[in-house]
């Protein structure tokens, strides 16, 4: 079955969105989400390392399939993004300071995002061509933005409200979680119909 | 090998600290891309546990073996290589072991690469201990992960599906709570686990202050 | 792997290069270990997993050999199936004679996407098994496509004759409405869950337009499995 560039973008956009449905990328999703300027910038870091470790990933999975070397695979994908990620670093630091600035801070943190690792994983499971590898990894990227926005909204929100003091914390954000996770699921079916 | 200015501790305390105190799921709150994902049942959570288990558990030993001998510089490149490739062997083992298993778990086994527990308990730990001492360590956090993995899963197995490693224990006539086993289920379940606990620990501060005052005094 | 020592400030960078050789050394063996090691249990568990799926869908069979269909015929399967070919698998009885074939089907559901078996009965010309091979449906709703009777009727023998151009199907395989089931080639959906229904019938319809034109001029080909 061939899947459609627009199908594989709605659909990991919003239906099979990254965070809510897939569990890939909970840390930051947790972590970064408690103020809106701060989970702009994350987000656009870590669409932009999902997109980069998908190509270095489509082009390593074409290297080690060729030479039958299989078993490298997970090792040298996180070899790659890890280094990849220094890469960028260092070259954002050298020919763009404002951009470093405003996601210099963000970029060692994605290394251990799953999401990250999970984008090369998947595009390898389900065989994409390189640009369904390149739409999935845009349209994961942004999910994960969308995610993080929707969620940072909502806790800037929950500050001003008085919480009993037992639901407070990371209990009190995985329920949010799980009412956002629950709207995402109307979003199912979307792009399915004929 | 005491680090100086840190209090020796004992090999219970070690094992302990991951299972109660430090309890990766229900405390630090680490690592939860894969207790969400795969604690749609009980085996898929046990399975899970083990294997993140086994990784840490061998990652650990011979990151505290090798402590001495990798320079600072190097050392998250190092302990990356090492994590990865004991994920290849569990991700092998496990196709060995159970082609079910394997398909249920899905890419979650290779992602176990990037928990953080793993990588924290290396450089937190490992690097800094020797191995009788991580290791034991690292049995307790992975126990720990696997306790909080399947207290998931079950609860959500049994609400959303009637059944418990697969056994059914209402009768035909259950109506599953579906919900439960979607990825809704998941942040809900675990957000009151964590209210269990948080309650828990309220209703405990009180006489453990006063406990404390008294070991003071 | 030398890329990650080149990118740390360069203090004593022999004795980095040597601890990172040593240690990708020491990983390099462990992995080939593991993988040389279960390199066998792992085919059996595969094959075993393959055989329990075709027997489900092709009930008296005793055997499973794989199989690709391409423009040049039909040859047995390698790790690699060429451009444009089709895998699919032949089931055998116990004598060795050809029981059905079965081949893979997937295209999008409500959640994800589903992927079936299918078995195709090449006396009858027909569909006549289905099975699930992977899919992430709603419980309860998505997932009556293995449970629901009525739904697995209409695989007892669904019609998948060819075209007299042998090009392609007479008549496309598709699924319809609940209750609005007219004729042989049609699937007759569930009520309520339609949109995996209507994945299963496109997967069976795509997959068979492409792989029941290369296969059936040379079925004389699978015969004597054994």
């Amino acid at each position: 079955m061939t899947e459609s560039l627009s199908q594989i973008f709605i659909g990991t956009l919003l239906a099979n969105n990254f965070v809510l449905a897939m569990f890939l990328g909970l840390c930051p999703f947790l972590g970064v989400s408690a103020r809106l300027n701060t989970a702009l910038p994350m987000g656009a870091a870590t669409t932009f390392v999902m997109v980069v470790a998908s190509l270095c990933a489509f082009g390593l999975n074409w290297l080690v399939s060729a030479f039958n070397l299989e078993f490298l695979r997970l090792i040298s994908y996180i070899v790659i993004i890890a280094s990849a990620v220094q890469l960028v670093e260092m070259v954002l630091k050298k020919y763009s300071p404002v951009l470093f600035r405003a996601l210099g801070i963000y970029l060692p943190l994605i290394t251990t995002n799953c999401a990250v690792l999970g984008v090369a994983l998947f595009q390898t499971a389900r065989e994409y061509s390189f640009t369904q590898a390149l739409t999935f990894a845009t349209a994961g990227g942004l999910g994960f933005t969308l995610a993080l926005l929707l969620m940072a909204g909502l806790r800037e929100r929950l500050r001003l409200a008085t919480v009993p003091n037992v639901v407070q914390g990371t209990a009190l954000s995985l329920m949010l979680a799980g009412l956002l996770s629950l709207a995402f699921m109307g979003f199912a079916g979307l792009g399915a119909g004929e | 090998m005491a680090i100086p200015g840190q209090k020796q501790r004992s090999n219970v305390e070690e094992l302990l600290e991951g299972i109660w105190k430090q309890n990766p799921v229900f405390v630090m709150v680490l690592g939860m891309c894969p207790v969400l994902a795969v604690s749609v049942s009980a085996v898929n959570a046990l399975s899970m546990g083990l294997a993140t288990t086994f990784v840490l558990v061998a990652s650990t030993l011979l990151v505290s073996a090798l402590r001495n001998v990798i320079p600072k510089e190097v050392r998250i490149a190092t302990y990356i290589l090492i994590i990865a490739t004991f994920v290849t062997v569990v991700d092998y083992l496990i196709q060995a072991i159970s082609l079910a298993v394997y398909d249920a778990l899905g890419a979650f086994i290779q992602l176990i690469v990037v928990n953080c527990i793993i990588l924290g308990r290396a450089e937190a730990h490992a690097s800094k201990n020797p191995p009788l001492k991580s290791v034991i360590n690292a049995l307790g956090m992975g126990a720990g992960f696997t306790i909080g993995l399947l207290a998931l899963g079950s609860v959500r197995e049994i609400l959303g599906a009637g059944k418990l490693f697969g056994i059914a224990l209402f009768g035909p006539e259950f109506q599953p709570w579906v919900v439960m086993v979607l990825p809704p289920g998941g942040f809900f379940v675990l957000g009151a686990w964590l209210l269990l606990f948080n309650w828990l620990n309220i209703r405990k501060a009180k006489p453990a202050a006063i406990q404390s005052a008294e070991a003071r005094a | 792997m030398s890329e990650a020592a080149s990118l740390q400030p360069a203090t004593p960078s022999a004795a980095m290069i040597r601890t990172l050789g040593i240690v990708a050394t020491v990983c390099g063996i462990l992995i080939v270990t593991a993988y040389q090691g279960t390199l066998e249990p792992v085919a059996a568990n595969k094959k075993l997993a393959l055989e329990r799926a075709v027997f489900k869908v092709i009930p008296g069979a005793s055997s499973v050999r794989e199989f690709v269909a391409g423009s040049g015929g039909i040859e047995p399967a390698g790790a690699v199936v060429p451009q444009g070919a089709v895998k699919f698998y032949a089931a055998y009885d116990a004598v060795g004679a050809l029981k059905g074939v079965a081949a893979e089907g997937a295209a999008k559901g409500y959640a994800d996407t589903v992927r079936v078996l299918y078995a195709y009965d090449t006396a009858k010309q027909a569909i006549t098994g289905l099975g699930v091979v992977s899919m992430r449906e709603t419980p309860g709703i998505g997932d009556k496509i293995i449970t629901d009777a009525a739904f697995l009727k209409n695989f007892v023998a669904l019609d998948a004759t060819l075209a007299a151009d042998m090009k392609s199907l007479a008549h496309a395989i598709k699924t319809v409405k609940h209750g609005s089931k007219q004729n042989a080639w049609e699937i007759d959906a569930i009520a309520g869950a339609t949109v995996t229904s209507k994945a299963v019938g496109k997967g069976i319809n795509e997959s068979a337009q492409k792989l029941l034109p290369l296969l059936v001029p040379h079925l004389d080909k699978l015969q004597g499995g054994k």
